[in-house]
């Protein structure tokens, strides 16, 4: 079973709450670095530092907006999407496996 | 912009019957139960057994939170369910990606299934806000797959 790099990037990138947080604002809306900051008990360079990350995952993306940075949502995160149903189909096909397989022991050594 | 089908295989120790029935009238024995729209492990998960059938789930409470329905009942060939969860995965009618089953013998007792996720691009409009699901939603399962990826190293 695989999962691709892309994905446990990403996933590794969310794994701190703060860097989720982040994220959970911009699925919301777009903003620049400030607007996080003052939404959030951490500081500037700190959020900086976690965009970046969340950046060099596919996470996010940022554009140029006067002399502000807006970061959004990476649309291409849709690949991330389908990486995940194919994860979950994956395991479920096993645990389907694993239980139908037993069944049929059991029914067997009636 | 499209997105290639999810396909996926298993050859199944146990005869198509078995497996068909197995596959839909037990599903709530074994779906994982993480794996579930639910605020913690989901009560049951019934796929209703004809076409226009519901595929649904109950909460610890006995919400119904429905994720699709039947588009075909072929026992024990084939089933096709329309799975109309949007990218917040929130129920929507009007949504259709389809979720193909079929159930092949190949002998011996042997079940070879195979499933198809299509259709996916029409969750795409709504993919930003599927990214921000997984980022907090679906109960921290972000967090559950990050320990299962790490499982399969």
């Amino acid at each position: 079973m695989t999962y691709s790099t892309a994905t446990q990037r990403a996933l590794s990138a969310l794994a701190e709450p703060a860097r989720q947080n982040i994220y959970e604002r911009l699925a919301s809306r777009p903003q620049a670095v400030g607007e996080l900051a003052a939404q959030l008990p951490i500081s500037r360079p700190a959020v900086s530092q976690h965009l970046k990350i969340l950046k060099e995952a596919g996470l996010v993306t940022e554009t140029p907006h006067g002399t502000r940075r807006i970061y959004r949502i990476d649309p291409r995160g849709l690949a991330a999407m389908r990486d995940w149903l194919n994860q979950m189909w994956a395991r479920s096909l096993d645990e389907f496996k694993n239980f139908a397989e037993e069944i049929e022991k059991q029914e067997k050594e009636k | 912009m499209t997105i290639a089908p999810i396909h996926q295989s298993i050859t199944v120790n146990a005869p198509p019957a078995r497996c068909f029935e197995l596959f839909t009238s037990r599903i709530g024995d074994w779906w994982p139960k993480d794996q579930t729209l639910s605020k913690g492990p989901y009560k049951t998960l019934v796929i209703e057994p004809k076409v226009g059938g519901r595929w649904y789930e109950t909460d610890s409470t006995d919400k119904v939170i429905q994720w699709g329905d039947v588009l075909a009942w072929e026992p024990p060939h084939k089933v096709l369910l329309a799975w109309r969860l949007n990218t917040s995965f929130a129920f929507d009618p009007k949504l259709q990606t389809e979720v193909e089953i079929t159930f092949k013998d190949v002998g011996g007792g042997k079940t070879l299934m195979t499933l198809e996720h299509r259709d996916l691009e029409k969750l795409g409009k709504e993919s930003e806000k599927f990214i921000g699901m997984l980022a907090g939603g679906w109960a921290g399962h972000i967090k559950t797959v990050a320990k299962y990826i790490e499982a399969q190293k």
